[in-house]
């Protein structure tokens, strides 16, 4: 990421080629939100995340201020944090950069969440695959509180916070709050029934908060700068920035922090530098391996949660992975299944079953031994998965295959077999 | 105040109650929909989304099961979006089930089939998934049919929240996911109690009962066997079930006619046995309070209580009871007693049992239950068990005549007709201790406290003057809450009476399919008639009891009935 040191368009200011130790985060006006909020009443903080328009960057995008609230209105003897870095996406590997590049942030912003929230405890859970990304935050936890901004009486408050590392065990579906939180409590992570929600009753049953990374890494600036600052970046729909994880067949692959209101365009072309030399972008991944699949005369659609959502593209995560004319739409597509296929949990039938069908068609398609009803079959099937799934595992599976439907159809057609009755396409 | 909300069910304004699901204010307005994982009396699971509805503003497909009604709702449950979902959702379950539905033992019951029937589902086109997992048959007394299970949990459900003894899990992910004991472990080798809850709750045939059926009708053929049988209380009220007929009737002597038209030698009741049981235990209560015994003491009528505290709670084992269950006093009774009577060799008498229990059948193949000399009883069936031998003849049991049990082991009392329903024992024992203490007639003879689904009940009864206090807990979970109370030291019961099946035997696990709670209530409610009209209802006024204890046992807890009516346990926890 290139950003300049201290740019003030930006929310997170990392250089790759930077070790920021706690001094230095100091010196650039770190913990300064930190000790401003614990002077102020929670629900003025609460009132500036909400001012901020800030939304929850893990995928859904709810309002980050409305779920604050709604843990520290909600009845519980305790109260529990838990930062959400299980960062399962795949091509998403953002949260990877604020834990080792930007933890003091990340740490701070969770402090300020935790405080405003009514939460005394709380938990980092990371991703089993992150080893180093944990051992960074270990070490930050250990220096935050032998600072005294993190522990018992914070900066000499009446708050405290005890912060724990808990670590995955490689479920992608652990990512899902609810799962998550079966996974802390040590049981099978699979998701559970919602409402409860988390905010009533979430680790144990008291009343959580569950934020991603990115989001709660937010939380800091706004507070420091002001929720009018915050909410200047970006536009009327979306404030603020969001993080780009970028990859696949793209000049400048990497990590970026866009403004909201910057077109996918853009992202390719002038943040990424477009395709490789002698290629020509052919689909691009948007949200990740649970996202949609956009082809090349739809990018000028600008990332803003209210146009995305019309245009049904996913922002999710940020990921965004480029695919060139060489890449195959339905290995491309059957590779994800396969991923869905093995990461989902199994309780519900659509999904377990739905995944399982897709996985044996899309098969014969890429052996050139399909037939049109099983096209129609895997439309059916992904219909099913996608409206009628337990959880957003089987819902968001069915993305990239519905949009490859639309975009794409003639790839699944040219694999049909040939003797099929040109009638029957009609 | 007003809890009502207002929906809009298909077109249709009602008003119903704020707190229930849309599955439920569909039903309460006409429409039964679709459900497998459901349960009444289980927590909502929506795993199998075969309710799924569309509800005005929701993006996604709505399980009906688990989304409580809000005003103003507008619900949709027959769009072509939702029969198109719901079909392909069964379409998918059926392509992973082995389509041997004319062979499975719940052909004509089966609730997967039922459903793909009700939705007119006339084409799988979902590519056939089945794979080939070994059939369990290491237990003594369930099968495990993994094959077949389609996942819905109810199994796992009944095992950990209402037995709470949890050996059935849900694990692996993905199209691995299996329901079985622990790391794929077979029931024999885990510390599973036999309740056969977990049969009652499969919609499907992924777990059912050992046939033995097979058993008997070679039996009945065999011309050197003198083949009898027993009925459990609980049979004469849930067997019409087996035939479409209503829970709740009395169908005693449409039983007994249906068990001669199998050819049975003789027909008996273990209603009998029970009045004998009360005798032994009532006197072994009675012995308890007079020598300063173990107490509380707990009931040992229940083989999957007993197989639970042999297992789990074996240091309260003193605490039990040493009488033998009903049926197994029947079975040591029946090899010398009837056998002296009657002047047939015990080796040729051949016991069977009609029970509404699997756990019956391990009790039966005991080797402590050989104190006749033989295995005291041969084979014990279950309700669903003797439903299919007399399907199999073509039993119409609604027009069946009104048969008699026979002498010398069919007479009963009240108090042995309500041993099926939680509770009875302990007010069959009642009565008993009651006028034996006393010497006076009890004038009230319903204990109403101990009655009802209640899952721990407890009453004070002032029996000459002192109080005794008893509890009755039915279903393992409320037994588990009772030991611990005793381990505690808190339990300052005289006398406990522990059902291993909610509801006591009318709910046990060889049952018919259907058992609810609801269905429960009815057999229960039946039993009480059945008391209620009974001419004895206190055991020791039984003149056949009476008969047995003259001509052959001597008197309670003698040498005679300690050697054949009382047993031992062991401590048998992993």
């Amino acid at each position: 990421m290139n950003n300049s040191a201290q740019n003030d368009k930006y929310v997170f200011n990392f250089n790759f080629d930077e070790y920021l130790d706690i001094e230095t985060y100091k010196q650039r006006g770190g913990f300064s939100a930190l000790e401003s909020a614990l002077k102020e009443e929670q629900d003025n903080v609460i009132k500036k995340i909400k001012q901020s328009g800030l939304k929850g960057r893990g995928g859904a995008a709810f309002p980050s201020g409305i779920k604050l609230e709604m843990v520290n209105r909600a009845e519980g003897a305790e109260k529990y944090i838990i930062c959400n870095a299980d960062e399962g996406e795949p091509g998403t590997f953002k949260d990877r950069f604020i834990m080792t590049h930007i933890p003091y942030q990340l740490l701070e912003g969770i402090t300020i969440a935790a405080y405003a929230a009514g939460a005394e405890k709380g938990f980092l859970y990371i991703r089993h695959e992150y080893p180093k990304p944990r051992k960074r935050m270990e070490q930050a936890i250990k220096e935050l509180e032998e600072a005294g901004y993190l522990g018992k009486n914070i900066l000499g408050s009446n708050f405290s916070l005890e912060l724990q590392i808990f670590s995955g065990a490689g479920s992608y579906l652990c990512g899902e709050e609810t799962a998550l939180l079966a996974s802390i409590e040590g049981k099978k992570g699979r998701p559970q029934i919602k409402p409860p929600f988390p905010t009533q009753s979430g680790y144990k049953g008291f009343p959580t908060l569950i934020h991603n990374v990115e989001t709660l890494t937010n939380i800091p600036k706004i507070i420091e700068k002001g929720p009018e600052w915050y909410t200047s970046l970006g536009t009327d729909d979306s404030h603020g920035t969001k993080l780009i994880s970028l990859s696949g067949d793209v000049k400048n692959r990497g990590l970026y922090e866009v403004p909201f209101g910057t077109s996918f365009h853009e992202i390719i072309y002038e943040y990424g530098g477009g395709p490789l030399e002698g290629h020509t972008v052919k689909a691009v991944n948007i949200g990740g391996a649970s996202g949609v699949l956009v082809p090349p005369d739809r990018l000028h659609v600008s990332l803003e949660y209210g146009t995305c959502a019309e245009e049904e593209i996913t922002i999710g995560s940020g990921a965004v992975f480029v695919l060139d004319e060489r890449r195959d739409i339905l290995d491309n597509v059957h590779n994800r299944v396969r991923f869905f296929l093995h990461e989902s949990c199994g309780k519900c039938t659509p999904c377990r079953e739905g995944l399982r069908q897709a996985n044996i068609l899309l098969e014969r398609f890429r052996n050139a031994e399909a037939s049109y009803n099983d096209l129609e079959k895997l439309e059916r099937y992904t219909r099913v998965m996608q409206d009628a799934s337990f959880c957003g595992l089987g819902q968001a599976a069915g993305n990239s295959l519905k949009t490859s439907f639309h975009y794409y159809r003639d790839e699944y057609i040219s694999k049909i077999r040939n003797e099929e009755p040109a009638e029957v396409i009609a | 105040m007003n809890n009502n909300v207002e929906i809009t069910l298909n077109g249709n304004k009602i008003s119903v109650p704020a707190y229930i699901s849309i599955m439920e204010a569909a039903k309460r307005n006409g429409i039964n929909l679709p459900s497998l994982c459901h349960h009444p009396d289980q927590r909502v699971k929506a795993h199998c989304r075969v309710c799924v509805v569309e509800v005005e503003g929701r993006k996604n497909l709505v399980p009906s099961c688990s989304t409580q009604v809000a005003d103003g709702m507008v619900i949709k449950t027959n769009t072509a979006r939702v029969r198109e979902t719901v079909k392909t959702i069964v379409e998918l379950i059926l392509a992973d089930h082995p389509q041997e539905c004319l062979t499975c033992i719940r052909n004509g019951n089966c609730e997967l089939r039922q459903l793909s029937d009700k939705l007119g589902l006339t084409n799988i086109q979902a590519e056939p998934s089945v794979k080939r997992y070994p059939i369990d048959l290491s237990s003594s007394t369930l099968v495990r049919d993994n094959n077949k299970c389609i996942k819905c949990g109810r199994c796992a459900e009944v095992c950990h929240h209402v037995q709470e003894v949890g050996i059935l899990y849900s694990h692996n992910r993905s199209t691995e996911i299996c329901i079985s004991p622990e790391y794929g472990k077979k029931l024999s080798e885990v510390s599973c109690v036999h309740c056969g809850q977990c049969v009652l709750a499969c919609p499907v045939g992924a777990i059912y009962e050992k046939d033995e059926t097979s058993k008997v009708w070679d039996a009945i053929q065999d011309p050197e066997k003198h083949v009898i049988v027993q009925t459990a209380p609980s049979i004469r009220v849930s067997i019409a079930e087996e035939f479409g007929l209503p829970a709740g009737n009395v169908s005693t002597g449409k039983l007994v006619s249906a068990l001669r038209n199998l050819g049975f030698d003789k027909i008996f009741d273990t209603d009998f046995a029970a009045d004998v049981t009360i005798m032994e235990e009532g006197n072994e209560l009675l012995q308890r309070l007079k020598t300063g015994g173990t107490l509380p003491m707990l009931t040992s009528c229940s083989p999957g209580w007993i197989n639970y505290i042999e297992q789990y709670y074996p240091e309260l084992l003193a605490h039990v009871s040493s009488c033998k269950s009903p049926q197994q006093m029947f079975g040591a009774l029946a090899k010398t007693y009837y056998s002296k009577v009657s002047g047939i060799p015990a080796e040729k008498i051949f016991v069977v049992s009609i029970m509404p229990c699997t756990a019956k059948k391990y009790e039966a193949q005991r080797e402590e239950m050989r104190d006749s000399g033989f295995q005291d009883v041969d084979v014990a069936l279950t309700t669903r068990e003797l439903g299919r031998m007399l399907r199999s003849t073509g039993t119409d049991f609604s027009t069946l005549p009104e048969g008699q049990y026979d002498e010398p082991m069919g007479d009963s009392t009240g108090a042995a007709a309500i041993f099926g329903a939680t509770g009875g024992v302990m007010e069959a024992a009642l009565r008993t201790v009651y006028e034996v203490l006393t010497g006076e007639e009890l004038k009230k003879l319903e204990f109403e406290e101990v009655r009802g689904m209640e899952g721990v009940k407890s009453s004070t009864v002032d029996i000459a003057g002192s109080p005794v206090k008893v509890a009755v807990a039915h279903g393992l979970s409320n037994a588990k809450k009772i030991l611990e109370s005793i381990k505690s030291g808190k339990a300052d019961y005289t006398f406990i009476e522990v059902m291993c099946c909610p509801g006591g035997c009318i709910g046990g696990g060889g049952q018919p399919y259907g058992s609810t709670n609801a269905r429960r209530q009815e057999r229960i409610e039946a039993l009480y008639r059945l008391d209620k009209d009974m001419e004895l209802r206190k055991s020791h006024e039984n003149p056949a009891v009476k008969k047995l204890y003259d001509d052959f046992l001597g008197c309670p807890l003698g040498e005679t009935s300690h050697k054949l009516l009382h047993t031992h346990y062991s401590d048998r926890s992993a």
